[in-house]
């Protein structure tokens, strides 16, 4: 579970691995706002299609798509069931239809994307804003930073979950929430201490 | 070697009282030393100032007086210098790793050498390799194992080819043949080592140690000696 969002990359060479990270960025944004332009559960299916599609040319694998479809499971119940009981069967599945297309869009980007070439990109795309003040390989870094900090939240909870089930204590907030926000906060200062141990805040080296 | 010099280095933190009423801590009272040997080991309690001492020397902690200077170069006023030149290794690796895979995470290391994407992970795979890491390349640094997380990071930070190493017990979290392998690699390294410990026979085979006591250095010379010390009066 702990690998989840970040063991997905998965290295390979399809197509979609050799196109330049800034592309599938370009698409996804594309597909993205064209599923709020288009209306309709036909345009939505559509692109449900097409997302399948490129997730078979993707060879992502059947695990990690239902591991990624699993997380989704929840939402999708939900909102579907509200959208049929208050708009009717055809915004229901225009919806989920859409909900989904996009999460595995998202799912395909990350599949054939090492996070070393997003970021690279976001700095290059970024680079321009320097003038206003924009240091790019922050950014870049404040993103990898946040995606990491993700899984190793939910690893923190739940060792503080079995922790708690372990004195008997699982009933109660207190001993599952303090200690878990206790634990990400020292985590992120020991996160901090680590990257100026490695020089990472330190300006700049030459040729920046 | 390098030259770690602390002149009249001392730490002290505020900290308030149940009661309300502010008083000061001191961490690490005054401390002049210098260190010249090729692995220094620092040993005593928990809490008796070492990590403290040991972040002295990479600008982790900033004294409250005095200064501390490597090769010349003094950690207060010239940090980032200072730590290009001194690498650190935490005891828990996990926090150390930041990038989601094994490759990614030692090209992090590279970023300032290699601009080059392609370059910087031909680098980092090499770094790898040189460590026996090569099969790791591409996995999620969450699914490796705690020696493997170990050396990986070591991997990281030796990849920077600092002049000198701090390691914050390095080998706490591992079973015998990992802290074995780490400690072996650690005081086979050509660099200068400050190795914070408490596997006493690792502290004995550095040439010098330190012994800390509630925030001072009680005891210091040959690490066999201090080591004796240590066992005999902790």
């Amino acid at each position: 579970m702990s690998a989840g969002l970040l063991g997905l990359h998965r290295p390979g060479s399809t197509w979609l691995h050799r196109t330049p990270p800034g592309a599938k960025l370009a698409g996804l944004a594309l597909l993205g706002t064209s599923s709020v332009l288009l209306r309709g559960p036909a345009a939505a299916l559509a692109l449900l299609a097409l997302a399948g599609l490129l997730v078979v040319c993707s060879r992502m694998g059947v695990r990690s798509l239902l591991r990624s479809l699993r997380r989704l499971l929840l939402v999708v119940v939900l909102l579907g069931g509200w959208q049929l009981w208050q708009q009717g069967a055809a915004r229901a599945v225009e919806s989920v239809a859409e909900l989904v297309a996009l999460v595995l869009l998202a799912t395909v980007l990350t599949v054939t994307t090492p996070v070393d070439a997003l970021l690279q990109t976001l700095t290059r795309l970024l680079r321009p804003l320097r003038p206003l003040g924009v240091d790019a390989d922050q950014v870049a870094l404040a993103f990898t930073l946040v995606l990491r900090a993700v899984p190793a939240t939910m690893e923190i909870a739940e060792e503080t979950r079995q922790a708690a089930l372990a004195r008997g204590l699982q009933r109660d907030p207190r001993a599952r929430l303090v200690p878990l926000v206790l634990r990400v906060v020292g985590r992120a200062r020991a996160t901090g201490e680590a990257l100026h141990a490695r020089g990472i805040g330190d300006q700049p080296g030459p040729g920046r | 070697m390098s030259r770690i010099e602390l002149d009249r280095a001392a730490v002290r933190r505020e900290a308030v009282t149940a009661d309300g009423a502010e008083s000061e801590v001191v961490v690490l009272h005054e401390t002049t030393l210098t260190l010249t040997e090729r692995r220094v080991a620092l040993v005593g309690a928990n809490g008796s100032g070492k990590s403290t001492l040991a972040r002295l020397v990479n600008g982790l902690v900033v004294p409250s007086s005095g200064r501390v200077l490597v090769d010349g170069l003094d950690v207060a006023r010239s940090g980032a210098e200072v730590r290009r030149r001194v690498g650190f290794v935490f005891t828990d690796p996990a926090a150390q790793l930041v990038m989601p895979t094994a490759a990614e995470d030692v090209a992090l290391s590279l970023r300032h050498r290699h601009r080059d994407r392609r370059e910087r992970r031909a680098a980092a795979l090499s770094v790898l390799e040189a460590h026996g890491l090569a099969g790791l390349a591409d996995r999620s640094v969450h699914t490796l194992s705690g020696g493997q997380r170990q050396l990986l990071a070591l991997a990281g930070v030796l990849a920077t080819e600092p002049s000198v190493l701090v390691a914050d017990e390095p080998t706490t979290l591992l079973d015998l043949a990992n802290s074995r392998r780490v400690g072996d690699l650690l005081l086979a390294l050509p660099q200068q080592l400050l190795l914070i410990t408490h596997d006493l026979e690792l502290a004995g085979r550095c040439e010098r140690a330190l012994l800390v006591d509630h925030g001072r250095v009680v005891a210091d010379g040959p690490a066999a000696d201090v080591v004796d010390h240590y066992r005999a009066t902790a």
